[in-house]
């Protein structure tokens, strides 16, 4: 009896897991499925069968170079998430190792920086990029989106780094290791798993973040998010078109996070069950 | 063989020689229909000058706005070529933002660009962006379902006879709707549709002394008209009905009448894109008798920020793409009711524009009848028609928009609106220094 409401339960819960899933992913999906349809069928109303027309990716492939993007939307993402590791390794291990009694302050004076509108800035950010010659240039925007991500990252590792017996390291210090071999060859090796997942995570910010991206370049920077852009229009209807730019700007993300969806889910949850 | 090589080897390096002397000029624009065709059709003018090559930047309305206007107030010179509107131009050209437009070359006519449309894009006579496409707007009806109600559209109704139609031709069953009017909250969309709604009804936003006019009589009926108009004819959800919302139900069959763009007319009157091609008439927009219309004015134009290094490139580019003979390559590589309208005055002479475009008529008499200078029928200290040419416009403009999108909702009383509108303003333009 226990056995049967127990499979009873588990079905209802996979049901409802499913129901919840496809009712978050139905977005994507839709943009999927008008992507191949004409302009007329994407007007026309609510339908899940499209004609299977390839129009609207012609047209957005002759429209504009959708590698250009691409190639942008990668190093970008990938620079930012390269230079914020970099940074941020070293200064969680720091906090989570050595904490101070300021630690947690400066932890959430970190976090306190993403809860800033960023068009409250955006002004000060152009005059800065203007006269560093970093408007529409890939190293300004690695830069700057690993500046945004930044808190996000440092909280994720030290969460990780804490984790990790102290123990360990002091064996490690005990051995003579230097700080540097310390980092190296005992920290990192065990905190594999947190900063895959960690970058993981950061490359999908970085790869969706559209208002720096959009307004800090234009032509020779321009990544995905600013070819999205490219296609909406205020006077026309052109949503198999904008379907297309989307389903084509997201599926490489989609991919990547559908491989590594493990390794993504592990350590948005980390250290939340213990 | 080998003055072959040679030959190629000459070739290839008068090749880089020129590319690395050609002048690249970057140009901001937005993603509608004609501006794309532009994109489209830059070989013709890269042909006649190998020197210029061409970057485009195609954003959204909004975001453009706010890209260009950060790059021009920053001086950040990113831009070359502009599209900009008649709100821009006047305000931009105050602040000395735009290069005036004075070598666009002997050939290029611009006595030819309709006046409204001129003085839109001028100041201290001088113009300071170039037409690219102009648009007024009007009335389109369905002639089936006029007929149906018993009724015929006059060529220039009243604001009554539209309401009339509008309950007459509301057939829930079969969901159409008597109107579709713009509801979404903004200052270029339900805002651009409602002020030159109150100009009819002898409404203004500021007096002489930009004392906000949100409390008197003609703003309570025109917002109560508005309404209860949509109340009663109108598509439900019509708060969130922007421009591409109603395009689409008009499209579908579901409108009786729309107002809104004169450019729409080219989308409702397309075989392949609208179920009600061959049933669409036009009017003039609707007044109360006062001597002024509810329809407004607007062109997207090219205009050169001042911190171009380029100037002389991008005119060349400005005056290509906004003169008679871009015209006349649309139209003979995609026909002539493709070609960019409301800006000459030429185009709408012409006899096989006329026969492609049968909405070219109306178009043309919308856009003369609206006057940016004096777009009310009381005295106002502003120029424009569907908006005030004022750099604090943008954002009371949708704070108002906001106020009377709720009101269409639902969510609060006209009354109420409208005091949340007069407050608003009384307070910005306090603020702002017009009000001492």
């Amino acid at each position: 009896m226990a056995r049967a409401v127990s499979t009873r339960r588990k079905i209802g819960f996979t049901v409802a897991a499913w129901v919840v899933a496809l009712l978050i992913f139905f977005p994507i999906l839709y943009t999927i499925i008008t992507s191949f349809k004409s302009e007329t069928e994407a007007i026309a109303g609510f339908s899940l069968v499209p004609s299977g027309t390839l129009e609207s990716y012609a047209e957005v492939q002759a429209q504009s170079n959708y590698f250009k993007f691409f190639l942008n939307s990668v190093i970008i993402a990938v620079g930012s998430t390269i230079l914020a590791l970099v940074v941020a390794v070293p200064a969680a291990w720091s906090m989570a190792f050595s904490p101070t009694k300021r630690t947690k302050d400066i932890l959430m004076w970190m976090l306190s920086t993403k809860m800033m509108p960023a068009v409250a800035v955006l002004v000060p950010i152009y005059l800065i990029f203007r006269d560093t010659y970093l408007l529409d240039t890939r190293i300004g925007l690695t830069v700057m989106l690993m500046l945004i991500n930044l808190p996000i990252v440092v909280w994720m590792l030290y969460t990780y780094f804490r984790e990790i017996p102290g123990e360990i390291l002091e064996a490690a210090r005990m051995d003579g290791a230097t700080l540097w071999g310390e980092i190296v060859y005992v920290l990192t090796p065990m905190a594999v798993p947190g900063i895959a997942s960690t970058m993981l995570l950061n490359i999908i910010l970085a790869w969706n973040e559209a208002f720096w991206t959009i307004r800090l370049t234009t032509t020779n920077a321009a990544p995905l998010t600013a070819f999205i852009a490219s296609f909406s229009s205020p006077q026309g209807l052109f949503w198999a078109k904008l379907s297309a730019a989307s389903t084509l700007a997201i599926a490489p993300i989609l991919i990547m996070g559908w491989f590594s969806q493990r390794q993504l889910v592990r350590g948005l949850t980390f250290g939340a069950v213990k | 063989m080998k003055l072959n090589t040679l030959f190629l080897g000459l070739c290839g390096a008068s090749a880089l020689a020129f590319a690395a002397h050609a002048e690249t000029i970057t140009i901001a624009t937005v993603n509608n229909g004609d501006m794309v065709r532009m994109q489209k059709l830059t070989d013709d003018f890269t042909a006649k000058n190998p020197d210029i090559q061409l970057e485009w930047v195609t954003l959204e309305e909004n975001v453009l706005r706010e890209r260009v206007t950060t790059d021009i107030a920053t001086k950040g010179g990113q831009y070359d070529v502009m599209t900009i509107g008649t709100y821009e131009v006047p305000i931009w050209a105050k602040q000395q933002w735009l290069l005036p437009l004075d070598g666009l070359g002997a050939d290029y006519d611009a006595a030819d660009i309709i006046p409204a449309i001129a003085g839109g894009l001028s100041a201290d006579g001088k113009l300071y962006a170039a037409p690219f496409y102009g648009e007024s707007s009007f009335v389109m009806y369905r002639k089936d379902l006029m007929e149906k109600a018993g009724l015929t559209m006059p060529d220039a109704p009243t604001w009554e006879f539209i309401a009339d139609a509008a309950r007459k031709m509301t057939d829930r069953a079969a969901d159409i709707n008597g109107i579709c009017l713009r509801g979404k909250a903004g200052w270029g969309e339900n805002m651009a549709f409602l002020t030159a709604m109150s100009n009819s009804f002898g409404a203004r936003w500021f007096d002489e002394k930009w004392q906000p006019q949100f409390d008197q009589p003609e703003w309570k009926n025109t917002l109560q008209f508005y309404v209860d108009l949509m109340k009663e004819a109108g598509p439900s959800g019509a708060s969130s009905n922007g421009f591409n919302e109603n395009l689409a139900l008009f499209q579908q069959g579901k409108c009786g009448m729309w107002i809104d763009a004169t450019v729409a007319a080219s989308f409702v009157s397309n075989p392949k894109d609208s179920t009600v091609a061959d049933k669409v008439g036009y009017a003039l927009a609707p007044d109360t008798g006062l001597g002024k219309r509810g329809n407004w004015l607007w062109a997207w134009s090219l205009g050169i920020p001042a911190g171009t290094q380029k100037a002389e490139a991008a005119q060349k580019f400005v005056s290509w793409a906004t003169g008679k003979g871009y015209l006349d390559l649309v139209a003979s590589k995609e026909g002539w009711a493709n070609v960019p309208p409301g800006t000459r005055t030429s185009l709408y002479n012409n006899p096989e524009y006329q026969k492609a475009a049968p909405f070219a008529k109306m178009t043309l008499d919308s856009i003369n009848s609206a006057d940016p200078t004096k777009p009310t029928v009381k005295p106002v200290p502003y120029v424009g028609v569907q908006f005030v040419a004022i750099p604090e416009f943008q954002g009371l403009g949708t704070t108002v928009g906001q106020l009377f999108s709720a009101a269409l909702a639902g969510q609060s009383s006209v009354d109420d609106a409208l005091a949340g509108a007069q407050t608003a303003s009384v307070r910005e333009m306090t603020r702002a220094g017009y009000i001492k």
